[in-house]
């Protein structure tokens, strides 16, 4: 098993050459105390938001600069959303999280390391931007995908990864059965048994969403990849639009990816006011055009416009719309004996 | 409990004491805590998680796949350790080095390469795919993956102990009459079996831990190609802590009783073959 999540500078090597330049000076001038004073962050993300945290760290450092004369350094640590939780939970001392889901925030607020009401201290429920599922599939789309329908034909397959252990891929699921519940309302076995066809099409259930992509892009397997709006685009960027194409379904969920201050934390080592306005930052202009430019849809209408891509226009339903919430949604379709666990069980 | 007293060796109490407080912190005190913490939710939920249908399916998987790929390995990796150890070949230090590769190599890495090799689209896969065998993402991809990380346990276990065998004893058993096929059955292989059954062991224990290749190539659908650490996974990401650890006791459990067995097989084995000589 994975020992804890490696760590890395964001500002990498150069960083810690200047470090420890900076220790071998202020051992010679025997003073302890640098020009600047420094404070650092621990962000614990989840695995696709590497690049985009890379560059919003650097111009938060900026302003953080400019604003209090400060110089902040923020490190990163990326994995899987539960498992980044879990290691919140088991200890890493981390200031902010910024996940792929609220269940897994709320499941750090059950431990007292979040303050209780914690989705409600930031616009938008603490979701400073969000994205969507869409499908990817082969160039020219040879099996005419179009809507979420098309995946339930028989010979169609699809690649998703298991949504007990990727919790990117509990939105899948969900934007499935949402899209079956609104053209059957109030119809959950209508849903179910949507759903159950759909899944009966997955070959491959991996475990998390890269190795998803890379079963889809790499091994060739399966017709449709379901992925995330921000991932798909990056996808195509980095492996042609040669291969893969995107197709938006009619509806689909909004993905929302939370943040929020781990308080225990950031109060024990006082950096709480860096850290309430790290994640304040990301609401400000420039933090919402960092945010489109790595394909996220931003909260702010005028910075989709920075985005390299055109989003597609798709009707977007919540969670909260159909679900409940999190909690609720989690209960019913992936916890032990959810409906997730009874396709299974049916099937054989 | 009685220890033998009269050893030449001084020290015996402090390096005793040393070495059960180093295992106790290694080994006894996480393990126990497994226990303690499936007993925080009470053993009937820890027993109703147990025998759920999808517990018991990826059991059978994990146990009889470690089980089959620790077999395979016993006759391939013992060939491969006489091999290296008996013949003079070109390339010999290149294939001794490439042995070790399985244990070196990060488990995601192997994982990945095996899936890209045995899909339907891959190099091998192709192959068997043409004969109408799907190898990734079936129980065999499992056992595929369980084979290529235990080989290294026992050729590194078999090889050194058939090098130390004296030509003596082989010349013996010729003078004696013996035919090659007798010297091999008769002298050396009984000489090698407690380190067989070693590797055998070692190979079968890390194949049913074995988390990261197998994931990639199994395809993780329930009741079909889960493997039991991936429950254990799975129960974490819902913060189940308790009911993952019912499930890893289980395993530990069976590991424990069937590592004893082994153990146990190669005692006697050994005092079977000392007794004569003596």
């Amino acid at each position: 098993m994975n020992p804890s999540p490696a760590i890395r500078h964001a500002s990498g090597k150069a960083a810690s050459r200047r470090e420890l330049l900076g220790l071998g000076l202020a051992a010679i001038l025997g003073c302890r105390k640098s020009a600047t004073p420094r404070v650092t962050l621990l962000n614990a993300s989840y695995d696709p938001t590497r690049e985009f945290y890379q560059e919003f760290n650097a111009a938060f450092g900026r302003r953080w600069r400019q604003l209090r004369g400060m110089e902040v350094i923020v490190k990163q640590s990326h994995g899987g959303s539960g498992k980044q939780a879990r290691a919140v939970i088991d200890g890493l001392p981390v200031d902010v999280v910024t996940l792929a889901l609220a269940y897994d925030i709320d499941a750090i607020a059950e431990r007292g390391l979040v303050a209780p009401g914690w989705q409600q201290r930031l616009p938008f429920d603490s979701c400073p931007y969000t994205s969507t599922i869409v499908f990817l599939v082969r160039k020219g789309n040879p099996k005419r995908i179009r809507d979420w329908e098309d995946l339930i034909r028989p010979g169609v397959s699809v690649i998703t990864p298991n949504p007990k252990t990727s919790g990117g891929a509990r939105w899948n699921y969900l934007a499935a059965w949402g899209y079956a519940l609104q053209k059957h309302p109030g119809d959950e076995s209508a849903a179910r048994s949507f759903v159950a066809r759909l899944y009966r099409n997955v070959p491959v259930l991996d475990s998390g969403a890269r190795g998803s992509t890379t079963t889809f892009v790499q091994r060739g397997i399966g017709d449709v990849l379901l992925s995330w709006e921000s991932e798909a685009f990056q996808a195509i960027a980095e492996l042609g639009a040669d291969r893969i194409e995107m197709v938006a379904p009619s509806s689909s969920i909004l993905t929302e990816p939370p943040v929020a201050v781990v308080d225990r934390v950031a109060e024990r080592r006082g950096a709480a006011e860096v850290a309430a306005a790290y994640l304040e930052y990301l609401y400000s202009d420039e933090g919402q055009r960092i945010a489109a430019r790595h394909y996220y849809r931003p909260r702010n209408p005028r910075a989709a416009s920075e985005a390299p891509v055109r989003f597609p226009q798709l009707r977007l339903f919540r969670v909260g719309e159909i679900f409940g919430d999190w909690r609720k949604a989690h209960q019913t379709h992936f916890a032990a004996g959810g409906t997730f666990d009874q396709i299974y069980q049916r099937g054989t | 409990m009685r220890f033998k007293r009269s050893s030449i060796l001084p020290g015996f109490w402090p390096a005793f004491a040393f070495a059960l407080s180093y295992l106790s912190l290694l080994v006894l005190i996480p393990l126990s805590s497994v226990a303690l913490t499936t007993a925080s939710e009470g053993w009937g939920r820890a027993w109703r998680i147990i025998t759920a249908p999808q517990v018991l399916a990826s059991l059978r998987l994990s146990f009889g796949a470690s089980l089959a790929a620790a077999l395979i390995n016993s006759v391939f990796g013992f060939l491969v350790a006489w091999v290296l150890a008996r013949y003079q070949f070109p390339g010999k230090r290149l294939v001794d080095a490439l042995v070790d590769l399985p244990f070196a190599l990060p488990t995601a890495v192997a994982g990945i390469t095996l899936a890209a090799l045995y899909s339907e689209t891959g190099w091998i896969g192709s192959v068997f795919a043409q004969a109408g065998i799907r190898v990734a993402y079936t129980p065999l991809g499992v056992l595929v993956a369980l084979t290529f990380i235990g080989l290294p346990f026992v050729v590194r276990s078999v090889q050194p102990v058939l090098e130390d065998i004296e030509q003596e004893a082989e010349e013996a058993a010729a003078s004696l009459g013996a035919g090659r096929g007798q010297t091999f059955r008769l002298v050396l292989f009984p000489l090698a079996r407690p380190a067989l059954l070693t590797g055998f062991a070692l190979a079968f224990a890390r194949g049913l831990g074995e988390y990261g290749s197998v994931v990639f190539i199994s395809g993780n659908i329930p009741l079909r190609t889960e493997i039991t650490p991936l429950l254990i996974i799975t129960r974490l990401e819902q913060y189940d802590y308790a009911g993952a650890a019912a499930i890893a006791l289980v395993m530990l459990a069976a590991s424990l009783v069937l590592l004893f067995a082994i153990n146990l097989l190669q005692w006697r084995t050994r005092r079977a073959m000392e007794a004569p000589g003596l």
